[in-house]
């Protein structure tokens, strides 16, 4: 049975794992706060993200789904230290829970962590749960 | 003295969850260089007898196939300390497992009185990703560990927890 959140829900829950996963105070945990730069949170604390995401909403991370990691590994997607339109393109597709307006005004490989924002992971979590 | 932390597994559902003691003693260096005159069993340690539970069960889940690191503490507290004389129980239960990773929940008793958790998570290496300058073959579940779990395998089949 698939429970139904809303998305104050969501949020309220999404902000609870963070704050366990990366040892956050609630008030740092802003809908625009990166989980890298504002947020401290390292690779491993990713798969601990996905990991706890899992057991509170019930659902099924596949493999790079919320944290696409292969298309920067791909020497066609990346020009520069820039994504490349083909790259761009693969990025928005694998992301689209993610807002990518500052991003698009210059694409740098540097900047794809700042796409992993709060707002990113309820936006995941949200479509997740109403594709179930 | 041997890194290793625990003594026995006295449970060990494959994939699921286990159990492992270890008997502080007034023997072992520890207690005497953590607190001087003070004899207890460092937290660190404990920590580290949980992961190497937990780490076992890991890696057995998976075929003893790949490299289990310990990559994260994800929560560790106690109410209380291990002191010469006392046995440690570690309880590890898996709670979420792939290819790239895993996370644990574990139980302290002391006793056979609860005084903790260590939550963990440990990240895969197989041997194509180790990196260089370390051991080609499987460098985590050497032959001590290996001891521990077949001793559990044996006692589970025969009752005996002799070699």
């Amino acid at each position: 049975m698939t429970t139904t959140f809303t998305r104050d829900e969501v949020y309220g829950r999404v902000e609870e794992v963070l704050i366990e996963a990366l040892g956050v105070d609630a008030d740092d945990v802003r809908k625009d706060a990166t989980l890298t730069t504002d947020l401290g949170a390292e690779s491993i604390d990713f798969l601990d993200i996905v990991f706890r995401l899992e057991q509170t909403f019930s659902i099924k991370i596949p493999k790079g789904e919320l944290f696409p990691d292969d298309i920067l590994n791909d020497a066609d997607n990346i020009a520069g230290g820039l994504m490349t339109p083909k790259g761009l393109a693969q990025l928005k597709s694998s992301l689209p829970h993610a807002d990518f307006t500052d991003f698009e005004k210059e694409p740098s490989v540097s900047k794809v962590p700042e796409l992993f924002t709060v707002s990113t992971i309820v936006n995941y979590v949200e479509n997740k749960l109403q594709a179930a | 003295m041997r890194w290793i932390w625990i003594d026995r597994f006295t449970e060990f559902v494959s994939g699921s969850h286990g159990t492992a003691i270890k008997n502080v003693t007034l023997a072992e260096e520890q207690l005497a260089a953590h607190l001087p005159g003070y004899p207890v069993m460092p937290p660190s340690l404990v920590i580290e007898g949980m992961a190497q539970t937990a780490g076992i069960l890991v890696g057995e889940a998976r075929g003893f196939k790949e490299n289990v690191i310990l990559a994260k503490i994800r929560a560790a507290q106690f109410t209380d300390y291990a002191v010469p004389g006392d046995q440690l129980r570690y309880e590890a239960r898996i709670e979420s497992i792939d290819e790239r990773a895993a996370a644990t929940a574990g139980e302290v008793f002391l006793n056979d009185r609860s005084i903790g958790n260590v939550n963990l998570m440990f990240s895969h290496v197989n041997q194509s990703a180790v990196a260089s300058g370390l051991p080609a073959h499987n460098f985590v579940f050497t032959d001590q560990f290996m001891r521990l779990f077949e001793a559990i395998q044996r006692a589970d089949d025969s009752g005996s927890t002799k070699p």
